[in-house]
């Protein structure tokens, strides 16, 4: 092969490789993308239907429920404006605890209840996920007390 | 005062590097010797001096001087000795002093083993090393100085993050530093090559070596790194496409792809402009890692504390690398192209498949990694990608890739008589088939398209990898055997086809279940039953732990006691788990402590991985095949002298 085709070769199969890489992104990323909503969207039913998003919050103190001997698991996350209820099955990681941070993977069932597929708290005390430090910056709600009390005034603010 | 030394040292370190720099390059444009020796010189007391630094930082966390606001913060007294070493490098400061200093010790064995290569590009290398490294000791001493005081100094620190208390996490980090820092030295040698606009196949000879030597580091390190995931972080898997993988993963890929460029340039002097942007693409990669996983900017489970500062300086700092380079190689790069062709069946043809299919990896695993940036500045949506689309996504280049990989092999440079590659590969092809579909469905019972294609293309590989070393072991005393370079590609291969096999299996045939367990009970996961004895107290230095005994059986003949612990560290007061597994070639059974469920009863993770040591080893493989490869006769010192343009 001559240089010039040589070249042309590269430059096709590149730019052939490069179209299908794209259309496969594109086509697989609506499935694979998944949405943070915030807790006060969730309650307000705002949150994408029948596929899964993440939702991310703090764990409301007390809130943590569980049956004697059962890896299920029942808990609530608030943005300190609106609570959700979570459930989930299976070994937390364990940085969860009660009035910690926390993302949870999953979709919300017809019961208004968040199933979870993944519970994710950070590796470092000191560090909260940038999204949940994010939507729980806008509510200025007192932390302390929301994390004892749970909701404090869902549906006032309007994020 | 050690601190003060310590600092006083890194100020000098930029000082010679910054003479590193400017006098050498200034020597090389003007053919000024006396100038261009004084990079080696300057490169050595630059070295020294950042050993001295880093020294001091060390003695700072053997003492435990909490007087220093980066010991306080990251060890405590009861920490072990090993810890409060690897604690040195623990978090960003300390973790960037490592950094240059590796990138210091890259520079001096430049210097040293450089007699070979022509004075005047051998400066010009040195000085573009100096650069950075004046690019890195600014960014230290401006927005990260590990020496800083904290006064009062409390009387204890506050540990080192629980996690890489750990003896793989502990060298993880400088192995991976010292393969992502290597890809400097291919940089300097292309940015040299590009200013002198000399670039030949020799050229090609002298960057071969160190690229593969810094591949094999980062090879090490991103296995080190996955096999730590594996058992540390007990999710169970052993690679999660978290941005932070991805960042060290990317180099890596174009790594991989600049040294079977590298191959062709050398051999052939083709693809030289190609070879050169993969050059500076590997380490502006190496960069971007760096920017990543320090400004904050992405979730990750390895994100270090955000300082926008830092992000500011980093990214200040790749732009200038990144556009300098490319500004150089538009304009010095079409010149240096040659004008000798190849056929279409020939070596040159399966490697710029390969470097095509490798290129097309790595900007599928950018895309997914920048996706969620680019989403969230575009319309505020906050996305992650999940790994389901990276392993479709990656798959797609990949398969082609290990498939064309045995082919290229056995292809002749030039041309190729299509009748005797034929000949060669059609027994190989066969047994490949027949393979994939045997090695599922007699060891494991069922078989699918997926996994005939994944066993089967794992066969293929290691099939292909071995004919060219069995024949010369075959082959007769006296006769020209195998030279080490080809020996060594084909161990790579090799460890790329046992990777391929580890990844298929326990894929496929991976088993993980979270379950509820009291002490007396037993549980059945993937044909083994797991039965709790007992729980138990326990404790180590600096926590204290419960302790499960897990016995596993099979047919009710016992396999292995384990003992899962779940720790807690006394400073930090964080829960930890320490997984119990059963390590095995064939497979690994795997049970990690989650919480108490109540009275007695305990969640557990119980995992069954087969081949899943296959991975890490098929890595350990590959590196071993870049060893063999550079210790080939042509890169030694010697010969080089001897061929080197006087």
């Amino acid at each position: 092969m001559k240089p010039r085709q040589q070249r042309m070769l590269a430059v096709g199969l590149a730019a052939l490789g490069i179209a299908i890489a794209a259309g496969l992104t594109l086509r697989a990323f609506q499935d694979n993308m998944m949405f943070f909503v915030e807790v006060s969207d969730v309650a307000a039913g705002k949150y994408p239907k029948e596929r899964n998003f993440r939702i991310g919050g703090l764990v409301v103190g007390g809130s943590v429920q569980r049956d004697e001997g059962s890896i299920d698991i029942r808990f609530e996350v608030t943005d300190t404006a609106c609570t959700v209820p979570v459930t989930y099955s299976g070994v937390l990681p364990d940085l969860f605890r009660e009035g910690q941070g926390v993302v949870a993977h999953g979709r919300m069932g017809e019961d208004k209840v968040f199933a979870a597929d993944k519970i994710m708290a950070k590796h470092d005390e000191d560090y909260m996920a940038p999204e949940v430090a994010d939507s729980l910056s806008k509510h200025q709600q007192d932390i302390q007390q929301a994390v004892a009390k749970g909701a404090v005034e869902c549906g006032t603010s309007d994020s | 005062m050690i601190p003060e030394i310590g600092q006083f040292a890194l100020i000098l370190a930029l000082a010679l590097a910054v003479c590193q720099t400017i006098i050498p390059l200034v020597g090389a444009h003007r053919g000024d010797a006396a100038m261009m020796a004084v990079g080696r010189t300057a490169a050595t007391g630059h070295f020294l001096f950042v050993a001295v630094s880093f020294a001091c930082l060390t003695y700072a966390f053997l003492v435990s001087d909490f007087s220093v606001l980066y010991v306080a913060n990251h060890s405590q007294l009861a920490l072990p000795t090993l810890y409060k070493v690897s604690a040195v490098w623990g978090a960003h400061e300390g973790s960037l002093l490592l950094w240059i200093l590796i990138l210091a010790a890259w520079t001096l064995a430049v210097a040293r083993f450089s007699s070979g290569l022509p004075v005047a590009f051998a400066a010009r290398v040195i000085g573009v090393l100096g650069f950075l490294s004046i690019g890195f000791l600014l960014f230290a001493l401006l927005t990260s100085n590990p020496f800083d005081r904290l006064v009062p100094a409390p009387a204890d620190g506050g540990d080192l993050n629980p996690l890489l208390q750990d003896p793989g996490l502990a060298i993880h980090p400088p192995l991976l530093y010292v393969g992502y820092v290597g890809f400097s030295v291919a940089f300097a040698f292309a940015i040299a090559a590009m200013i002198s606009g000399d670039l030949d196949q020799k050229w090609a000879r002298w960057t071969r070596p160190w690229t593969t030597v810094a591949w094999m580091f980062l090879t090490l390190g991103i296995a080190l790194g996955s096999w730590w995931a594996y058992y540390e972080l007990g999710w169970g898997g052993w690679w999660f496409w978290d941005a932070v993988e991805n960042a060290s993963f990317m180099p890596w890929l174009i790594g991989t792809a600049l040294i079977h460029s590298l191959a062709v340039t050398e051999k052939r002097g083709l693809f030289k402009s190609w070879t050169l942007l993969l050059a500076i693409t590997a380490f502006s990669l190496s960069l971007l890692g760096t920017f990543l996983v320090r400004s904050g900017i992405i979730v990750s489970v390895h994100a270090f504390a955000t300082d926008p500062t830092r992000g500011f300086f980093i990214l200040s700092f790749l732009a200038i690398v990144v556009i300098g380079a490319l500004v150089l190689y538009a304009w010095r790069a079409p010149a240096l192209d040659s004008d000798v062709g190849f056929s279409p069946l020939s070596r040159e043809t399966f490697l710029l498949l390969n470097n095509v299919l490798l290129v097309v990896a790595t900007a599928l695993v950018l895309i997914g990694t920048l996706a969620p940036l680019v989403v969230e500045m575009m319309s505020g949506g906050k996305i992650s990608i999940g790994p389901p689309w990276f392993n479709v996504a990656f798959l797609v280049p990949m398969l082609p890739l290990v498939i064309l990989l045995g082919m290229g092999m056995h292809t002749a440079w030039r041309t190729q008589n299509a009748d005797a590659w034929w000949r060669v590969l059609r027994i190989p092809a066969i047994a490949a088939i027949v393979l994939g579909v045997i090695i599922p469905l007699l060891f494991y019972g069922r078989v699918s398209l997926m996994l005939v294609v994944g066993c089967g293309a794992a066969a293929w590989i290691v099939i292909s990898a071995l004919i060219q070393p069995v024949r010369s072991l075959l082959r007769q005393k006296g006769t020209a055997g195998i030279t080490r370079s080809a020996l060594g590609m084909s161990v790579a291969h090799l460890g790329m086809g046992l990777f391929v096999i580890g990844v298929t299996i326990v894929s496929a045939f991976g088993v993980e279940s979270d379950q509820a367990l009291q002490p007396g009970e037993s549980i059945e996961v993937a044909g083994f039953e797991f039965h709790l004895v007992g729980l138990s107290n326990v404790q180590g230095p600096n926590f204290s732990a419960i302790e499960a005994e897990i016995e596993i059986r099979d047919d009710g003949k016992l396999v292995d006691t384990i003992r899962p612990q779940k720790r807690q560290y006394l400073v930090q007061k964080s829960w930890m788990t320490e997984a119990g597994i059963r390590a095995g070639l064939d497979k690994d059974l795997f049970v990690a402590l989650g919480d108490q469920l109540g009275q007695n009863s305990w969640s557990v993770r119980i995992q069954y991985k087969p081949l899943i040591r296959f991975i890490w080893l098929g890595a350990l493989v590959m590196a071993i095949g870049g060893l063999i490869a550079i210790s080939d006769r042509r890169y030694r010192a010697g010969s080089r002298a001897a061929e080197a343009p006087a």
